[in-house]
């Protein structure tokens, strides 16, 4: 166990170093941060100055070299733009995110397992196959169109008109397609309670809650219907093998068959899938994040792209690279707890 | 530490743990702003940008301010009269005091100009100005090394700052008056000022918090905000939906595509302004021998059709241009409009022997002006019909001016705005002839180069007859319309849109600093 984590860090460690090698690759192409930092008539004698001091002008391997010497102390530099150490912008801007993944992880979870436990069970009912219509379609809007859509559905309203007003039976159904709006479109909202240090949390309150809705809903629908569908999938497969027909002519209960022996099974290659894909979720944030105007890692990345940021970019995707790590280590850790056949260390078993 | 406190000698007390809720008293009025942008610092002086002076307009007062007709309104300034040739004396106004309590004087217009003549970003604006004096409390002289026509036009930049309030040494040892770009000075943590709004709290690119300054001098202003909560929200159509949703009352830079649908949305006001920001094409004649031949130059200008994009590509969202300087500029000449005609564009280019046109490289950015890519799109297939090839390259702003400064394409899009909202700042940094001793010309991408039309308003600038100016810059400018030393495409249009009973109309103007101190809020009871 401890050699496995051991590893895993010399692990997290070698991907800082890859990222940041290769962010700073590429960062001539990112833009020029002086430009962003100017008024447009200033003169270059100005800017060059500037390019000095900030040591811009230096060779790729001096900068590199200056930069690694610091990181390796935790000074991972200055953010150009937000005037503060970049892993401090960071620290700022991850619960946030984090929160946001968090609900959006919950929805996933709450979800998935019964609509996909039961689409598996019931594969020819009308639900079931309404479920995986759904699901299709879920999977194939970009998620800011999804985003776009709650935004006017639920945050700006929608009047319906499509039926004839006069008619009693049309008034209806106008305004039950109608919807008023009212639901936050942007930010946390101004309810946030401090938990800790950097962390302000929306879980706390319910103006804080309903702030939290339309995003991680926005954010969740990309993952939803891919989780359903594997869940279907995998459950499917498992309830044909022979242990669970065993399990039947044995006479134990159908929910113990489905809930407990077959769903665990079933579980295994979820939780691989799963570590991955909330991985990719930080990336989905980004769009998210943009649209809702959540104040994130997401959106903070956005800012320093779009002001050639280059320390917090670094500080960024090196920071996204561990997370990477991590993740993927806790779902090495519980994919032992779940099936206690494999081991951790690579050793066969 | 989550918040960057301001902290100010007067607001010491108002502390803020976590995020606050805005304490609401009675009859107050809440803003909540949606910009695209928040301020970068709190320092005016680090970096020249509209939201650092739409920023300078809520927690500082200019000099004198704009109206909305270009002209000039006392503010600190109450009188000025030009003493000499070179200096201008103005009256300050009496009994005014800053954030931090400390009282306004002649010092501090004194102490802020050559704070201005330090800064990076205002020291070539300032380079006119010799010196200034302060003659008693409320009488300062301003100097200008030759005779200047602009300097009420500068002295709207001069936002004087509480010059007790930024001297002295810091905690850690800095000077508090430093300038440091990006960096963390003291005057980009922390502000006193006289204008009309108070920071109380501010997040950057989350949000900033306002509270009026209750000593506020301009009790005559009528503006009735209490507070402002500023929300940045870069995505344009979430900034739409922040408004149509009721979470913000006021927007700023609402896009093209969404002008209908707030014009038509019930509860919200649309609020359309012509814009003074050029949008135009630099021809390289560095590298295309042809764009040295005025007739090619002039075919080029008649095949672009300043009046279709205008209409269709920015739906109305633009002013048709033929020259630099928008209506109300003085140099603004009425006669030189948009003269579209391929006929007569073909017969030139056959004149000149191109009949069979070339190829060019042409580069714009695809996310700095309104429709930035779809113009050059749209230029780019005009000019196939005078049979110039264009092979077009877009891209994002952070690569774009690194790009532009290579000068290694043959056609460039620019938008300019006037610093000092006149119609020779145009010329001195887009059609001058380079010259890199005196930085004119800066922005000049094609090396075009015209001495007569220079000289002229070389001369101009330093003419202090402001009509026989006027005349002059005329001229200048239908000089290059003639000689076309730029395309000269439109002036891109503002547009805000305010909730119902924000009475914003009056306090937004073509500069596009919106003067809130000023803003009367009137919701109806319901």
């Amino acid at each position: 166990m401890i050699a496995f984590l051991i590893k895993r860090l010399m692990h997290a460690i070698l991907v800082m170093f890859v990222i940041s090698v290769l962010a700073f690759a590429i960062q001539d192409n990112l833009g020029d941060p002086v430009q962003q930092m100017v008024g447009q008539s200033v003169p270059e004698s100005e800017r060059e100055a500037i390019r000095e001091r900030l040591g811009l002008n230096d060779p790729f391997l001096v900068q590199y070299v200056r930069f690694a010497k610091n990181a390796v102390q935790g000074d991972f530099g200055y953010s150009y733009f937000y005037r503060e150490p970049a892993l401090s912008v960071i620290a700022r801007h991850l619960p946030a995110t984090l929160e946001l993944v968090f609900a959006a992880t919950l929805i996933i979870v709450v979800f998935s397992v019964p609509i996909g436990v039961y689409s598996a069970i019931k594969p020819r009912s009308p639900i079931s196959r309404l479920f995986m219509g759904v699901s299709i379609i879920g999977i194939s809007i970009p998620v800011f169109l999804t985003a776009i859509l709650l935004i006017q559905i639920f945050a700006i309203g929608v009047t319906v008109t499509l039926f004839p007003g006069t008619t009693g039976w049309g008034a209806w159904l106008n305004s039950f397609f109608s919807t008023q709006g009212n639901m936050p479109s942007f930010g946390r909202g101004y309810d946030l309670v401090n938990v800790a240090g950097n962390w302000d949390t929306n879980l706390a309150t319910w103006n804080g809650l309903k702030h939290l809705v339309l995003p991680a809903v926005s954010l969740a629908s990309i993952m939803l219907p891919l989780f359903i569908r594997l869940i279907r999938a995998e459950m499917m497969e498992v309830l044909q093998s022979e242990y669970v027909k065993y399990a039947r002519a044995k006479g134990i209960s159908m929910r113990r068959v489905y809930f407990v022996h077959a769903l665990k099974n079933t579980m295994l290659p979820v939780i691989t899938v799963g570590g991955v894909q909330i991985g990719t979720m930080v990336a989905y944030t980004i769009l998210t994040e943009t649209v809702f105007q959540w104040p994130g890692m997401g959106l903070m990345f956005l800012d320093a792209i779009n002001h050639a940021d280059i320390p917090l970019i670094v500080s960024y995707l090196m920071i996204v690279g561990v997370i990477f790590v991590v993740t993927n280590t806790i779902v090495d850790l519980i994919y032992g707890l779940v099936n206690p056949t494999v081991k951790l260390t690579g050793k066969p078993a | 530490m989550t918040l960057k406190k301001t902290v100010l000698a007067s607001v010491i007390g108002a502390v803020f743990a976590g995020t606050t809720l805005m304490p609401l008293t009675a009859g107050a009025e809440t803003l909540r702003i949606g910009y695209s942008a928040d301020p970068e610092t709190l320092d005016i002086h680090e970096q020249l940008s509209g939201g650092m002076l739409r920023f300078s307009h809520l927690s500082f007062d200019p000099l004198v301010r704009w109206t909305k007709d270009f002209d000039f309104e006392p503010r600190l300034a109450t009188e000025w009269e030009q003493v000499d040739e070179t200096t201008m004396r103005m009256t300050l106004r009496e009994g005014v005091t800053f954030h931090s309590g400390n009282e306004f004087t002649a010092k501090d217009v004194v102490w802020t100009i050559e704070r201005l003549k330090e800064s990076p970003d205002y020291r070539a604006i300032f380079e006119p100005v010799a010196s200034a004096e302060a003659v008693d409390d409320y009488t300062v002289e301003i100097v200008t090394a030759e005779p200047y026509p602009l300097l009420l036009n500068l002295a709207t930049y001069i936002f004087p700052m509480d010059s007790e309030f930024y001297t002295g040494e810091t905690d850690d040892g800095n000077d508090k008056t430093e300038i440091v770009k990006a960096g963390n000075s003291f005057a980009s943590r922390n502000a006193s000022g006289t204008g009309p709004f108070i920071i109380t709290n501010r997040r950057q690119g989350v949000r900033v918090d306002f509270e009026r300054f209750e000593d506020y001098w301009d009790t005559e202003s009528e503006g009735n905000v209490s507070n402002i909560v500023l929300t940045p929200i870069a995505e344009n159509a979430s900034r739409v939906a922040a408004l149509l949703s009721g979470g913000v009352d006021f927007i700023d830079a609402v896009p093209p595509n969404d002008l209908d649908r707030v014009r038509d949305a019930d509860g919200v006001n649309l609020i359309e302004i012509d814009g003074t920001r050029i949008i135009g094409f630099q021809m390289n004649e560095e590298r295309v021998e042809a764009f040295q031949d005025v007739r090619v130059r002039q075919a080029i200008d008649l095949a672009i059709n300043q009046e279709g994009i205008a209409d269709r590509l920015m739906r109305g969202f633009a002013t048709p241009a033929g020259q630099f300087s928008p209506e109300g500029y003085s140099g603004h000449n009425p006669d030189l409009v948009p003269r579209y005609d391929l006929e007569r564009a073909q017969e030139l280019m056959a004149e000149a022997g191109y009949e069979d046109g070339f190829t060019i490289d042409m580069i714009a950015p695809n996310n700095r002006y309104v429709n930035d890519a779809q113009i050059a799109q749209a230029v780019a297939n005009m000019l196939a019909q005078i049979n110039i090839n264009v092979n077009l390259r877009t891209m994002p702003l952070a690569q774009y001016w690194p790009e532009y400064d290579t000068r290694e394409s043959d056609m460039a899009m620019l938008g300019w705005h006037s610093d000092t909202e006149d119609t020779a700042n145009f010329f001195q940094y887009l059609s001058f002839c380079i010259d890199t001793e005196t930085g004119v010309g800066q922005y000049n991408y094609g090396n075009y180069c015209n001495e007569e039309i220079d000289a002229l308003v070389t001369q101009a600038d330093s003419e202090t007859d402001l009509e026989r100016r006027n005349e002059m810059l005329r001229e200048a400018e239908a000089m290059l319309y003639e000689d076309v030393g730029f395309i000269m495409l439109h002036w891109q249009n503002l547009a805000y849109a305010s909730a119902e009973g924000i009475d914003a109309e009056p306090v937004v103007n073509a500069i596009d600093f919106p003067y809130l101190g000023d803003l009367v809020i009137n919701r109806s009871e319901d």
